[in-house]
């Protein structure tokens, strides 16, 4: 019914079978084998050949989405409530780190802090609640992982898609706390586009190395609480990026959000464009953690069917 | 290379034999390396490091074996708990690579392994059913229009909205029997997974097999029950720890099986096993 494109025309014998078959149907026949064709080979370094993978990554993408519609569905994402549920945390949490940090500074605030303040703690949730669910997204998976061959790295991307839904109702929240503080909206506020993106690159990676190691220490997890909120007081959000001393400037450096965040403050607050070296060294970091979780990732998801 | 011919005029398939492998497994090791933990953690991990002591085993589940599926063929693999079937047919799927060696599969594969197409049990019937299909990489199109054929299979209509931990242990294993045989795929393994649901559902899926082993679809069928295994395959391999001992028609191999059964292990060095 099908055959290969390099044999001889003139083959009787070619002729004969080609007759058999409509040509239509032949040639997507033809299509289907080539594209399922799977060779499995051990992996020299570890890693399975990167063009066929990112292939199949890219074929099966619908599986990450549905994954993450159907986490949303089960937090009730869909209804005007869920939504309000989402904002209700985050929103807490800034009212406190308002009080507290406003009797520390004597009361003696800068304009538009509170916006400052939530807008900071939204994009950080975002980073945190995609790298917090991740853990869970291997060992999650279960018998999916168990029974079915398909690019692993699916699962953490998936809670990072999901990490990004819940991203847009509160970020919703922040406009008119916004307009009603009197900060300004121009065409520098879109550089807000490419700030989320960096961070959700680098929250991918770190999504991907956390939930691979968590196949290894199961107790990675329980980490996680502390490690992140450690990373929200190191990021510009309680403070400013403008306002570290000098002897703590690495911090902000060290830390692979801490240009993005910085920068995300300065568009909102300032209605400056970002600045380049903090946007330059959050492209850096995105790119390094996520080539390095993914290929962390990779070399070691062909284990996880034995592991889990 | 040489053509492909999956058409069913033998004369021309013939002449083009070695294109009409579905599955070839060459030279394939698998060596599961497990730590002893149960559940490992970065704690003990730590707390262990000063003994340098390493508690992890090696199990070789198979050793350098060589297998060929035809396309078309319906194969049984037959053999003691903890032989390497499950795991060599993993290796089938993709699930497990090779420790050495090569697999190479033409075609695309359902599994239907030990129970569960991949399934969430906090998850309802129809979730999991979407998920499952698009991970094994169908399209939307596909599952929309496998989906119903599923669910009818499968007789419950009424839970597919329903968390699958609800679900009776028959349910489930109906649940991921008519996923796996209503994806029409080119290569079906199935992993002991004949004998579910009650009577009236095994007398359907035995016949279901049937109809799938009879058109042109490579099966690869690991059972405990040697009848089905006799009246479903064309060919049979008996495996022993992780090791291919036999191989023929599905009579003459149950036949050796259940003699080797009888008999125990002395039996194998026997000449005419
Ligand atoms: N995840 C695993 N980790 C470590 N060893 C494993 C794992 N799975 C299987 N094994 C070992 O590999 C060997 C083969 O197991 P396998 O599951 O392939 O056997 P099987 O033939 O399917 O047995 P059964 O008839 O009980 O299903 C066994 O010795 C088993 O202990
Ligand atoms: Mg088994």
């Amino acid at each position: 019914m099908s055959t290969e494109i390099g044999t001889s025309p003139g083959d009787p014998e070619l002729d004969a079978r080609q007759a058999v078959v409509a040509p239509e149907h032949d040639e997507e026949r033809q299509v289907e084998w080539k594209t399922e064709q799977h060779v499995y080979e051990p992996h020299r370094v570890g890693l399975p050949p990167l063009g066929p993978y990112v292939r199949e990554l890219w074929r099966r993408r619908e599986f990450a989405f549905e994954l993450s519609r159907t986490t949303l569905r089960a937090q009730h994402f869909e209804t005007a409530f869920g939504k309000l549920w989402l904002v209700l945390n985050p929103m807490l949490l800034a009212f406190v780190y308002f009080v507290l940090v406003d009797i520390l500074r004597h009361g003696h605030r800068p304009h538009g802090y509170f916006a400052h303040l939530v807008a900071g703690i939204f994009l950080y949730y975002f980073f945190s609640g995609a790298v917090r669910e991740s853990v869970k997204s291997v060992v999650g998976g279960g018998r999916l992982v168990l029974n079915t061959a398909f690019p692993r790295t699916l699962l953490p991307l998936s809670t990072v898609i999901t990490a990004f839904w819940r991203f847009i109702p509160t970020f919703l929240i922040y406009i008119p706390i916004h307009l009603i503080s009197g900060l300004p909206v121009n065409l520098a506020t879109l550089w807000i586009i490419p700030i989320v993106l960096t961070i959700a690159f680098i929250a991918a990676g770190l999504a991907m190395f956390v939930a691979a190691l968590q196949v290894y220490f199961r107790d990675v997890k329980s980490f996680m609480p502390y490690v992140l909120r450690l990373w929200l007081y190191a990021s510009p959000v309680l403070w400013y990026p403008n306002e570290v001393p000098n002897h703590w400037e690495w911090i902000l450096k060290a830390n692979p959000i801490g240009g993005p965040m910085a920068a995300w403050s300065v568009v909102l607050q300032k209605g400056h464009a970002a600045p380049p070296v903090d946007m330059l060294t959050g492209l850096a970091w995105a790119v390094g953690l996520f080539v390095a979780g993914a290929l962390f990732f990779m070399s070691r998801e062909r284990e996880f069917a034995v592991r889990l | 290379m040489s053509s492909l011919s999956v058409s069913e005029t033998a004369g021309i398939a013939q002449a083009s034999a070695d294109a009409r492998v579905s599955i070839r497994v060459e030279d394939v090791s698998v060596t599961y390396r497990t730590s002893l933990e149960k559940k490992p953690t970065m704690k003990t991990t730590l707390l262990r490091l000063g003994r340098r002591e390493r508690i992890v085993r090696e199990i070789e589940a198979l050793k350098h074996v060589n297998l060929e599926v035809r396309q078309g063929e319906v194969l049984g693999i037959l053999g003691a708990n903890g032989a390497g079937k499950s795991t060599l047919v993993r290796t089938m799927a993709g699930i497990l690579p090779p420790t050495i060696g090569r697999v190479e599969v033409r075609g695309r594969v359902s599994t239907l392994l030990a129970l569960g197409v991949g399934f969430n049990r906090e998850l309802s019937g129809r979730e999991n059913v979407t998920l499952g299909g698009l991970a094994a990489g169908l399209s939307r199109a596909q599952l929309r229009d496998k989906y119903d054929e599923i669910v009818e299979f499968a007789e419950l209509e009424e839970f597919m909205d329903m968390p699958m931990n609800t679900y009776s242990s028959g349910m489930y294993g109906r649940l991921a029997f008519s996923v796996a045989v209503n994806m029409d795929p080119d290569i079906l393994l199935i992993d002991e997974a004949l004998s579910v649901g009650d009577a009236k559902f095994r007398k359907k899926s035995f016949k279901k097999m049937q109809e799938l082993c009879a058109q042109d679809r490579t099966v690869v069928l690991v059972s405990h029950a040697l009848g089905s295994i006799e009246e479903l395959c064309d060919r049979a391999v008996w495996m022993h720890k992780g090791e291919l001992q036999m191989e023929g028609e599905p009579d003459d191999v149950v036949h050796a099986y259940t003699k080797f059964l009888d008999v125990g292990e002395d039996a194998l060095t026997m000449e005419d096993l």
